[in-house]
């Protein structure tokens, strides 16, 4: 256990710290929201209506591009080959390297979300909920992510590579996060079902992406 | 004969140099038996003689999913069997189902214009499918990207296993989602909703489709074994040049050093 906080905490410490990068995601998923009303226009109205989409596809295009962090740099000064080693279960240290990467990365997207809000003109309501539904949806975007991250480190490919492969597998995710956001402003459904089958999604990643991640960094570094 | 023995590349060659004449042959006659059938088959009630796609339409969907299946299958024979001939089936039915599932959803939106007046609509079933053909493009471009054949292969094993979880999605989205899509029709709990006259004639394609799959899923794994001795052959012969290329060198040098020293 103090192996595994010892390592979220180193994680976070070099995210945060210059030349970690934590924060840019949260630079380009400003830029992202601001380009917006230059592509469809400053109509208020309308910037209201796709407000909870702009929102979505910043965030997961944010965390998709801070995505590559999580092993490449570790792998460059050779600490994964030492945590690949060490006596930890690798599933639980992959886990803990995301948990660390979304407390970085993942987590400033959200607090920034009802600063963007007010750029989009959506309400209280409607801001609260795109803020939850973000923070019940990301951390399947960081976990999911994270097998097309170690796949990436082991082919030594990344960029391009990755997002291919990890745009996919984060559809579901963005399909229900803006389902629950658009129930809460205009919808006839419920908010509860597609946010609880976010939430599902979620958890069903936290289960998958570490024995996925482990594998392939079990079977692909030499 | 079991799994095992198949193991040695060159006596699955020569199996399948056997086999295949016969799985084309049987290919070819129960696709004109069913292709025969199907344009026998009545008009429907209401569609018309446009229900006539879903025998294309409804085979390709099977296959799209069945073919995710058998690389799933490899991959496991990969990662934990590490059978070697595993990642040479995985790799052979990637291209293979990415165009199985474009035919089902090519022919799925032509039948869709006449009967839903679109030719896309965003439901449960016809997205789930999409991302199946974008992770078959995704698996290819993974294969593709990388130059070692066995590294490219334990990496694509576990993204195809990761992928498989799309699999039940795919089945279960029209029983999920109340959706434009139909629901289950004909493998479904108290027996098939088909009339004898469609479904006899779409058992026979599922059938001849499954038999496709396998002829060019065998000729497409004889091809990647050949490749990949190409390859070797290839680089042993590069490695070739490369030593007499040094050893002359070597020996230019020796040379070189003797006149010096004579003069």
């Amino acid at each position: 256990m103090t192996a595994l906080s010892a390592l979220i905490r180193r994680d976070i410490r070099i995210a945060l710290r210059v030349g970690g990068g934590a924060l840019i995601g949260v630079l380009f998923f400003l830029t992202v929201v601001v380009l917006m009303p230059f592509a469809v226009g400053p109509d208020l109205a309308l910037l209201s209506r796709l407000g909870p989409a702009i929102l979505w596809l910043g965030a997961l295009l944010a965390s998709l591009l801070t995505l590559d962090r999580l092993f490449m740099a570790d792998h460059d000064d050779g600490s994964l080959d030492l945590i690949t080693m060490s006596r930890t279960p690798l599933e639980l240290s992959c886990a803990a390297k995301a948990l660390a990467h979304w407390l970085a990365s993942g987590l400033p997207l959200i607090v920034a979300t009802p600063v963007l809000g007010l750029l989009l003109n959506l309400d209280m309501v409607a801001t609260g909920a795109v803020a939850l539904t973000l923070l019940a949806g990301t951390p399947a975007l960081t976990f999911t992510g994270m097998i097309g991250a170690a796949l990436a480190v082991t082919l030594h490919r990344g960029g391009l590579l990755m997002a291919v492969l990890v745009l996919p597998l984060s559809i579901p995710v963005l399909i229900f996060g803006v389902a629950a956001s658009q129930a809460v402003i205009v919808g006839p459904l419920t908010f509860g079902a597609p946010f609880s089958i976010l939430c599902a999604l979620s958890l069903v990643s936290l289960v998958i992406g570490p024995f996925a991640a482990a594998a392939s960094l079990r079977h692909g570094l030499d | 004969m079991t799994l095992i023995d198949l193991a040695n590349p060159t006596r699955f060659l020569a199996l399948t140099a056997r086999v295949l004449p016969w799985l084309a042959a049987a290919t070819v006659i129960l696709l004109t038996i069913g292709l025969y059938q199907a344009s026998l088959a009545p008009d429907d009630y209401q569609q018309g003689a446009t229900v006539k796609i879903m025998f294309i339409h409804v085979p390709n969907a099977w296959l799209s999913m069945f073919v995710w299946g058998v690389m799933s299958i490899a991959s496991l024979g990969t990662l934990v069997w590490r059978h070697p001939l595993a990642d040479v089936a995985a790799k052979a039915a990637a291209p293979i189902g990415a165009a199985f599932t474009f035919l089902a959803l090519l022919t799925g939106s032509l039948w869709g214009r006449p009967m839903w007046g679109t030719y896309w609509e965003w439901d449960a079933r016809l997205t789930s499918v999409l991302i199946l053909f974008l992770m078959y493009l995704g698996l290819m471009a993974l294969w593709r990207a990388v130059d070692d054949p066995s590294r490219a292969a334990r990496a694509a094993a576990v993204l195809t296993l990761v992928g498989a979880i799309n699999l039940p999605i795919i089945k279960f989205s029209v029983d999920w989602w109340n959706t434009l899509h139909q629901p289950a029709s004909v493998m479904r709990m108290g027996g098939s909703a088909l009339d004898k006259s469609f479904l006899i004639p779409l058992l026979v394609m599922a059938i001849a489709f499954t038999l496709l799959f396998l002829t060019l899923h065998l000729a497409a794994m004889r091809n990647e074994i050949l490749r990949r001795r190409v390859r070797s052959l290839q680089m042993m012969q590069a490695s070739r040049v490369a030593f007499s290329s040094e050893v002359g060198a070597g020996s230019r040098q020796e040379t070189a050093s003797k006149e010096a020293g004579a003069a």
